[in-house]
């Protein structure tokens, strides 16, 4: 293995040990275990998606519905809780059934209506987007609230529901860890298990490098591709629960970046251990890394409004990672 | 010669990392002549081509075009020095969104001097004089798609001729085309060869060669291993000199089948052609030819799953076979090695036993999960088995030479035992060696299924075969029996005309 090599594999992960290592000595406090927990706290729903997009680069496609999806869940789950007055067990339900849906559609649109997927997933964006503020007139959700027929919301978050955003859970020291940090990592194992050790998972990675070979190696492309964007909505809609736990009403405003920060993720993570192709291992690193790096600079006292420029900037750099150093397109 | 060279290479030489690719070649190209560059695959024709055009830097070695050192920085370069390349793929050479009087003229937008807006009546001026001067006669409205492959391979060359090159360089042309296109391609060359242009044609196909060579270089191993000069040119002196051994053509022992595995009954495959049927047994090696577009892939696909037939009926081991989609043939027990693998078989992101072990992941997984370990002891096995040169099974597949990266495609499909495998040109782009090997295997693993493979090249159905079936026009037109072959009426036969004369 030559030093390139290396650099190429072990570069971003030293990198961002490097990070971790310069931020524990110039910021106080950072390294702590609060600390840590704060960072994938901040990085969990941004991760979620993040490990769903992955799902659907493997298979060569690409999904920018899952923003939205996220948003349309936690407005619908507000909306079965508060106005329907349904307890969280069917406000989960709603709120996967949505996902689902919504990754059949783009599934079937990509798939049968061969609308390409950047198009198709852009069109499922802007429609669940408008989608979202139909029941309501626009508002957002929350006890109380006055419904455009005159009547007022009664219902309400129930406890249970908003565990999954406040509750947490004794780690070592008693409440640590967040319930959204704990679904992130049995997520990422999952998806991550899922695509490299099962043979659906090389089969999805074989449907994304070339489609016409997997398909005369007999592997049911169709059904591959749609799997991928109904598993992208799934992991899109439990961010939309968590993200409506978090906040306890169904809030318009929300969840705007959802979508860049969870694309930044999953494409920095195409550098980590120089893959140089879509993966859960990567993925989980480069939500971290962007948390990292969020997180040291406001111990920093940074700016609040330099994050996305950071977050651009790391992106960049990851994907000349990944294009211009390996070996990728060239001999 | 008593005239200088217009192009001269000397001593070229190129290494991608430790693998010397081209180790001193020398080449002499004259004007109005024919050079053929012959070479089995790896041994550094394409090397060659893409330094000479540009594309690659050399390590070493001179150039010299016309007199001048030579050394272009890129393509563009090298063709407005006067070396012009047709390369293998005839897309590559057309833009497929414009038409043809743009892609005729499409050059001439590049570069300085070229004017900033467009004027479409100039470049239909332009366009009509350029396919005037090659002989195209096609409409210059056409759309590059509507096209025949040959047409825009026409297209492709009387575009590079736009710049009176003084060096043409054809790398493998004919290899899409089918006989009658490829005549046309061949009048082509004649006319420019008039007009003195320095032409060096690089191709497999000994028709090609006899056809068109006035001298004929040998390549083996990145260097020159034989120059034939002399007429009449001594074929099989280059061909040896190629390959470093002599390799006349092997004759088969035709086997009698034992049994029926595969049988199918007035067999539709397009519209007003002709059902046919045919059947195939246990143990024989079923060779299926014709020209390039008579529907030998329509069949091969047909049998795959891949595609329905129109009408008839198959059975496969005794029951009925109807696949609906190549994952039902494979469970089903038939297999199909596609043509072109870079575009159908090899998934360049996964290394040799991933490749290998893509249609049977489900037999080499428990509960979903997939035995990395099995997959390497089967890819290891395949590769002894097959003589695959390659380090070891986790090499990526562009680490390996063409002729390699076919007996992978082979072994995957090997690697199970089926009961109907079929091949769709399975030597395409592989030196005769591999060629010979793969071959050899298919024979020597015959029994116990049917084998049926699809080849364009009548030589290699006759050194593989135990029978051959003729196509022409999606239907079965001939049958013949490998020995004693009466080769005049299968001629005839493969150019789909009636035989004449007593049989």
């Amino acid at each position: 293995m030559t030093s390139r090599d290396i650099a190429i594999r072990y570069g971003f992960l030293a990198l961002l040990f490097a990070l971790i290592g310069f931020f524990a000595i110039s910021a106080e406090g950072f390294a702590s275990p609060q600390s840590a927990v704060f960072i994938f706290q901040s990085v969990a729903i941004t991760g979620i998606l993040a490990l769903g997009v992955t799902a659907t680069l493997v298979v060569g496609g690409f999904d920018l519905s899952i923003g939205s999806v996220a948003t349309s869940a936690m407005m619908a789950a507000a909306y079965v809780m508060v106005v329907l007055e349904q307890n969280a067990l069917v406000a989960i339900l709603a709120c996967l059934l949505i996902g689902a849906i919504v990754g059949l559609i783009n599934g079937f649109l990509i798939v049968y209506t061969r609308v390409p997927d950047l198009l198709a997933t852009l069109g499922m964006m802007f429609l669940l987007v408008g989608l979202q503020r139909i029941p309501t007139e626009g508002r957002s959700i929350a006890t109380g609230m006055t419904m455009p027929d005159g009547s007022v919301a009664n219902g309400k978050f129930s406890d249970a529901f908003l565990a999954l955003g406040r509750h947490r859970f004794d780690f070592f020291i008693p409440n640590l860890v967040p319930v959204s940090v704990v679904v992130l990592i049995v997520l990422a194992l999952l998806i991550w298990f899922f695509l490299e050790y099962t043979r659906f998972g090389r089969m999805m990675y074989a449907v994304g490098s070339n489609e016409r070979a997997a398909e005369l190696a007999g592997a049911p492309v169709k059904a591959y591709k749609i799997w991928a964007y109904v598993i992208s909505g799934i992991f899109a809609s439990i961010g939309g629960i968590l993200l409506a736990a978090r906040l306890g009403r169904g809030d318009i405003a929300s969840g705007n970046n959802l979508l860049l920060d969870s694309v930044a993720a999953a494409l920095i993570g195409f550098a980590v251990l120089g893959a140089a192709k879509p993966n859960a291992f990567g993925t989980a690193v480069g939500a971290l890394f962007v948390g990292v790096l969020l997180q040291g600079l406001t111990m920093m006292n940074a700016p609040y409004y330099t994050q996305d420029f950071v977050k651009g900037a790391v992106l960049v750099v990851a994907l000349v990672f990944t294009f211009a150093l390996s070996n990728r397109g060239k001999r | 010669m008593a005239e200088d060279a217009v192009f001269r290479v000397a001593g070229l030489r190129k290494s991608f990392g430790p693998n010397q690719v081209l180790g001193g070649v020398d080449l002499d190209l004259h004007s109005g002549e024919v050079v053929v560059l012959m070479g089995a695959n790896g041994a550094g024709k394409s090397t060659l081509v893409k330094i000479v055009s540009g594309v690659y830097r050399r390590d070493g070695g001179q150039m010299m075009l016309a007199g001048f050192d030579y050394r272009p920085e890129s393509p563009a370069e090298a063709m407005r020095a006067g070396v012009v390349t047709v390369h293998q793929n005839i897309n590559d050479g057309v833009v497929a969104s414009l038409d043809v009087a743009t892609n005729l003229t499409l050059d001439r937008l590049n570069g300085a001097g070229a004017p900033l807006f467009l004027n479409p009546r100039r470049i239909r001026r332009e366009a009509r004089a350029v396919a005037e001067r090659m002989g195209l006669h096609m409409s210059l409205d056409a759309a590059i798609p509507d096209l025949s492959l040959a047409d825009r391979q026409m297209v492709a060359i009387a575009r590079a001729m736009a710049h009176e090159p003084k060096v043409l360089i054809l790398d493998e042309p004919t290899s899409s085309l089918s006989s009658a296109e490829a005549n046309r391609l061949f009048a082509l060359i004649d006319r420019l060869r008039e007009r003195g242009v320095a032409i060096l044609y690089i191709s497999h196909r000994m028709s090609d060669i006899r056809r068109l060579a006035d001298r004929i270089v040998s390549l083996r191993d990145g260097q020159i291993a034989g120059v034939f000069a002399d007429r009449p040119l001594d074929y099989e002196a280059a061909v040896n000199a190629m390959l470093g051994q002599a390799m006349g053509r092997r004759t088969i022992e035709p086997r009698t089948a034992t049994g029926t595995v595969f049988s199918a009954e007035n067999l539709k495959l397009a519209e007003g052609a002709r059902p046919f049927s045919l059947s195939l047994g246990d143990g024989e090696v079923v060779a299926v030819t014709g020209l390039v577009g008579v529907g030998k892939t329509a069949l091969a696909e047909t049998l795959f799953g891949a595609r329905r037939p129109l009408g008839g009926s198959m059975t496969l081991k005794g029951s009925v076979y109807a696949p609906a989609s190549p994952g039902e043939a494979i469970a089903g027990g038939a297999f199909l090695v596609a043509k072109d693998r870079s575009e159908n078989g090899i998934v360049s992101d996964f290394n040799v036993y991933e490749n290998m072990s893509l249609p049977f992941l489900r037999r080499l997984s428990t509960f979903g999960v997939s035995r990395r370990r099995a997959e390497r002891a089967l890819a290891r096995r395949q590769i002894a088995e097959l003589g695959i040169v390659c380090r070891s099974e986790r090499d990526d597949m562009t680490t390996l030479s063409g002729g390699n990266q076919q007996k992978v495609m082979v072994a995957r499909w090997m690697a199970q035992g089926a009961s109907l495998f079929m091949l769709d040109e399975p030597f395409q782009g592989v030196d005769i060696a591999a060629r010979h090997d793969i071959a050899a295997k298919l024979r020597a693993s015959a029994a116990g299924r049917a084998t049926l493979i699809f080849v364009t090249e009548l030589d290699e159905a006759l050194e593989t075969a135990d029978r051959i079936l003729v196509m022409s026009e999606h239907t079965i037109v001939g049958e013949h029996v490998n020995a004693g072959i009466d080769m005049d009426r299968l001629l005839a036969e493969v150019a789909g005309q009636p035989v004449r004369g007593a049989a």
